[in-house]
Formats: structure tokens, sequence, C-alpha cells
């Protein structure tokens, strides 16, 4: 399996982006080219050069810097984002599952629909307008629509599994639902728990960015990627430089995500490599 | 097909129903009085008490819930505080620009994506099905507004073929409003535009796989022949939902879209709305918006079960 992983063509590609992005957050922690909170004014609007290889932007500040400081704010959003959703919604898909056809399948169900047919970004916008904007906020915000996707996938999972007969030897056993749930349904819905994890970590990322383009996320001076562009948008007819780095982040680590998603779903259920 | 219309009637209510709490409930009640949170900090305690009194905040939020939701029952969103008129005449101005940017974008993305994924699924594995396939993982990938930045900085700024922002109103002429409306139409469009492609792609290469694809083949069809008569309209069923779920993120993506380019829509309607803390014009867009989405889904649930029987009885 995992030789099969690592020799995937996607995994590849899509690992060694989302690597870049992942070292380049975690390397901002220890060392940065430049200071991301100092002003040099008489070193702003550089355009790429070997001193400053992204430029800099209004008040001299590194862009490159700011891009791998920038990349702890997305990436910590949205890893803490799904994180949420699967704590939440795993636990209430498999509940679902073991009682299926009962009021709490229904309940929990029925919920996961109501909250599946509300554009997310508008209650996002929302919650983090009437609460404050912030990072926690925004965690929040696009932490609860992952909560549904992954009790619906789980349930969905779970229910295929529970008529199998390991799972019905262990009920014969004297087990608890829970206990099977946690013991044998779960490890086998790991997989693609996996890739759907993956994919909701790449929404997450694209989330995040979006609100706080609009303000509504991390907050000064925290750097993010969605407000660096947003701080760029008055500045993009003589300085275009300042909002291409920051966007092809978000671009590439989203790449990345999604390639790797993609190139993991082939590797534990080839059947559906022909479809897509 | 008249009791599967009532059920999703139902539901449709339901969901509008909980809506409107959730909404309530966010905006009004968990946040504390929203008269201190209107003024902001350092105000007269006459001030504010004024301002409850105004808002009609001195009785229960049971009693104003309803107040709100007989209201907009009968068009009554409420007076917006900061632009002193009715909120339903704020809101009725930007529909127009907000619904038109939506149909354009869905438009856009569904002429895009039709051709894009009927070349792929024809020639699966060829050069035109890997061309689209890398089109659209960028597709997904690239965030919309800085795309649209990116437009701006192309066919605004360099060539000069678009206005970097602004909408000059429809009476000043219908093509100078669609022009406004076509560069954010486009970024917005981008990423539906690449799901749809990628639906309509693994949906007729299932279709091709049935077996009424391998009798119409047997019967002499060419692969092409076959597609065009037979599997395109199979194929089409998921496509359509997706398009109505698409018209959904299009809405919501407008609202950032709007931001960009600086069109007076209902998403730059909900930002004004809260950096002047105008609760009731961000209660009220949030609701219409939401109103929208969950009506188009009905919509396209109704249409669905129209086209294939067989959803009728589920």
């Amino acid at each position: 399996m995992i030789k099969a992983i690592l020799t995937n063509w996607s995994v590849r590609i899509g690992g060694l982006l989302s690597l870049i992005f992942v070292a380049g957050a975690l390397i901002s922690f220890v060392w940065t080219p430049f200071n991301v909170e100092t002003l040099t004014i008489k070193e702003k609007l550089q355009t790429p050069n070997l001193t400053y290889w992204f430029g800099t932007d209004h008040f001299g500040r590194d862009i490159f810097s700011m891009v791998m400081v920038g990349a702890r704010t997305s990436i910590a959003v949205a890893i803490v984002a799904v994180g949420i959703g699967i704590l939440l919604g795993v636990p209430l898909g498999l509940a679902a599952a073991a009682r299926r056809g009962g009021l709490l399948d229904e309940l929990i169900m029925r919920t996961n629909d109501l909250i599946f047919a509300f554009p997310s970004l508008v209650i996002a916008i929302l919650i983090t307008a009437v609460f404050g904007p912030g990072a926690v906020n925004a965690i929040i915000a696009i932490g609860i629509f992952n909560v549904p996707v992954f009790a619906r996938l789980s349930r969905g999972a779970a229910l295929s599994l529970w008529a199998r007969d390991f799972v019905m030897a262990a009920q014969v056993a004297g087990k608890s639902a829970a206990r099977i749930s946690a013991e044998h349904i779960l490890p086998n819905i790991l997989n693609l728990l996996i890739v759907q994890g993956t994919i909701q970590f790449s929404l997450g990322i694209l989330a995040e960015a979006g609100l706080s383009y609009v303000g509504l996320g991390a907050q000064p001076p925290i750097p993010s990627w969605g407000r660096m562009l947003a701080e760029s948008q008055t500045m993009i007819s003589f300085a275009p430089h300042i909002a291409i780095f920051p966007g092809m982040a978000i671009a590439l680590t989203v790449l990345g995500l999604n390639l790797m998603g993609d190139g993991l779903r082939d590797v534990f259920d080839p059947r559906l490599r022909r479809a897509r | 097909m008249l009791r599967f219309a009532f059920q999703r009637l139902i539901s449709l209510t339901l969901s509008l129903i909980v809506a409107s709490v959730v909404i309530f409930a966010v905006v009004e009640v968990i946040p504390g009085d929203p008269a201190s949170y209107m003024l902001g900090l350092n105000v007269a305690e006459d001030t504010v008490a004024a301002l409850r009194e105004e808002l009609g905040l001195n009785v229960s939020p049971f009693e104003r819930y309803f107040t709100w939701i007989t209201g907009m029952l009968v068009g009554d969103f409420g007076t917006s505080y900061t632009y002193r008129v009715p909120v339903a005449e704020l809101i009725g101005d930007r529909l127009w620009i907000s619904l038109p940017l939506t149909i354009y974008a869905l438009v856009l993305s569904t002429l895009i994506a039709f051709p894009a994924g009927i070349i792929a699924a024809a020639k699966r594995g060829g050069a035109g099905d890997i061309g689209v396939m890398g089109f659209t993982q960028l597709g997904v990938a690239i965030p919309n507004f800085w795309f649209a930045m990116l437009l701006v900085i192309v066919f605004a700024i360099n060539l000069r073929w678009f206005s970097a922002g602004g909408f000059p109103g429809w009476d000043e002429g219908f093509w100078l409003s669609v022009k406004s409306l076509t560069l954010p139409a486009i970024a917005l469009a981008l990423p539906q535009a690449s799901i749809l492609a990628r639906v309509m792609r693994s949906s007729l290469l299932d279709t091709l796989d049935e077996d009424f694809i391998r009798t119409a083949r047997a019967k002499g069809l060419s692969r092409r022949q076959a597609l065009w008569r037979h599997a395109l309209r199979n194929a089409l069923i998921p496509v359509l939902t997706i398009i109505g779920l698409q018209f959904s993120f299009l809405m919501a993506g407008a609202i950032i879209i709007e931001n960009v380019f600086f069109l007076p829509g209902l998403g730059r309607l909900i930002f004004q709305g809260i950096t002047q803390r105008d609760l009731i014009v961000v209660e009220s867009v949030v609701m219409i918006l939401i109103f929208a989405v969950i009506l188009v889904t009905f919509l396209v649930d109704l249409a669905y079960a129209w086209v294939d029987p067989r959803l009728r009885r589920r």
C-alpha cells in the first residue's frame, strides 16, 4: 500500500507542493529572510530581485517572508477546521449508522441536510461579522460546515460495513455498538476519511483566504494570504507583483492538496480511477 | 408528482424557518443587546435607550422574532439604521446587480463546461482529455477573487478592454452594464465551470459504459454518434443537479467578487452593513440569500423529478 502511494504521480506532485508550503510555514517559526513586522519604507514596492525574491509591499516588507508566515495562518485555520469536522462529524456519522433507521439517525441526518442547504460562505460571513473578525471565529465558521461532510461520509461507509460478516461476528461475540464502531468500523473507513480530509483541508484554505480577503479572517499584525491580496488590491495597477505571489501560494497549496487527495483515492479505491 | 412536490415544499418551509431562527439568534440574541452593538463604544445611556425604543427591542426576543418574520412575509424588512430607508428598497436595488451577475456566471460556466466535458469524455485518455483535466485542476485551486484580480491586471489595466470596476447602472445602456459584469462573471464562473466539466466528463463516461450504448454501437452507430444521440441526454441528470447547486455557490461567491469589482450588489450591501453595524440590513440580506438558494434547490428537485420519474418514488 505504501509503495502504491509513493509511486502514484498525483500523490508525488501534490505531496511535494503541499510539503513545500508546510515546510515554509514551519521554517518561518525559526527563520524568515526578513522580519515581517519591520517596516522599511525606503525599500517599498520593489519588484522581485536578488535581495527580495518576491519583491516588497507598500511598507517595504519582504513579500517572500510574508508568504512564509502567511502559510502558518492558512494551514493552522484549515487544519483545526478539518479537525472539528472529523472530531464531531465522524462520531455522529458512526452513531447514526449504528442506530440506522432510528430516531437518532433521522435527527442527525436531517440536521446535516439543513446545514448542507445553507450557503456556507454566507453563514461564515455572518458568524465572523457578529462575533468579531479573527482566526478563531474563522475556524469555527469553516469547521461547522465540515461536520455534516464527515458525518454523512462516515454514516454511508459504515452502513455497508454493518452488513458484513466480520461485524456480525463481533456482534455475536457480545461487543457493544460503540465498541464495534471504534474497533471494526473506524479502521475500515479510515482511507475514506483521509481522502476527504485532504479535500476539506484544501477547501478550508480557500475559505480562510476568502474570509481574510474581506477582512473577516486573521487580523493584523498576523500575516495571512487573503489579507495580503486585499491590501494589494489598490496597488495592482502599478505593483502587480504584490498580488501575484500570495495568490500563487494559495492556488499551489490547494492544487497540491487536491492532487494528493485524487492520488490517494486512486490508490485506495482503484475502481474509481477510470471515471475521474 | 404532486405528492413529491408537496413533500419538498414542506421541507423548503422547514429549512426557511430553521434558517430564520438561526439568523435571528446569531444576530440579535447571542451578541447581547443589538442597540449597544450598533452604536459601539462610548455612547450615552439615553442614546442606547432611544435606539432600543426605535428598533422595538423592549419586547421579548420571541415577540421580536415574530414581528420580523411576519414583516418579511409581507415584504417589510424594517428600516436600515444607517441609510434611513426601507431595507426592502435597498435589497431591491442591489438585487438587479447580484442576480444578473449570478445568472451570467451560471451561463458562462455551463457554456465552458459542456464542450470541455464532452471533449474530455469523447477523447478519453487523449491530449484533449489530459488538457481539460489539467485546466479543471487549476480551475478549482485558484481562488476566484485572485483570478478576478488577475483579470483586472490583464484586461482592464494592460489591454484596457474592460473597466476595472464599478457599475454604470442599467439605465445607462444594457450592453454597457453587461460589459461591466463580464470580468466579474468570468471570475465567478471559473471554479464552477471546472467542477461542472469534471461532472460532465465522468457522467458521460459512466453512461458510455451502459448496455444501451453497446446496443447502439452494435446496430452500427459510431462512438461519436452513440455519444451525441444516446449518451449525452442520459448523462445530463447528475449535471443538472450540479448546475442547481452551483447557483448557491455563485450567489455566495458573488459576495466576495462584488467587492473586488466595487459592484453595488448584495455582497457590498452586506459588508457595508457589517462595517456600519447595521444589523437589520445584515440579517435581511443573509435571509434573502438563503431564501434564494433554498428556492433554487427546491426548483431543481422538482425539475429533476419531472425529468426522471424514478426519483418521485423516493
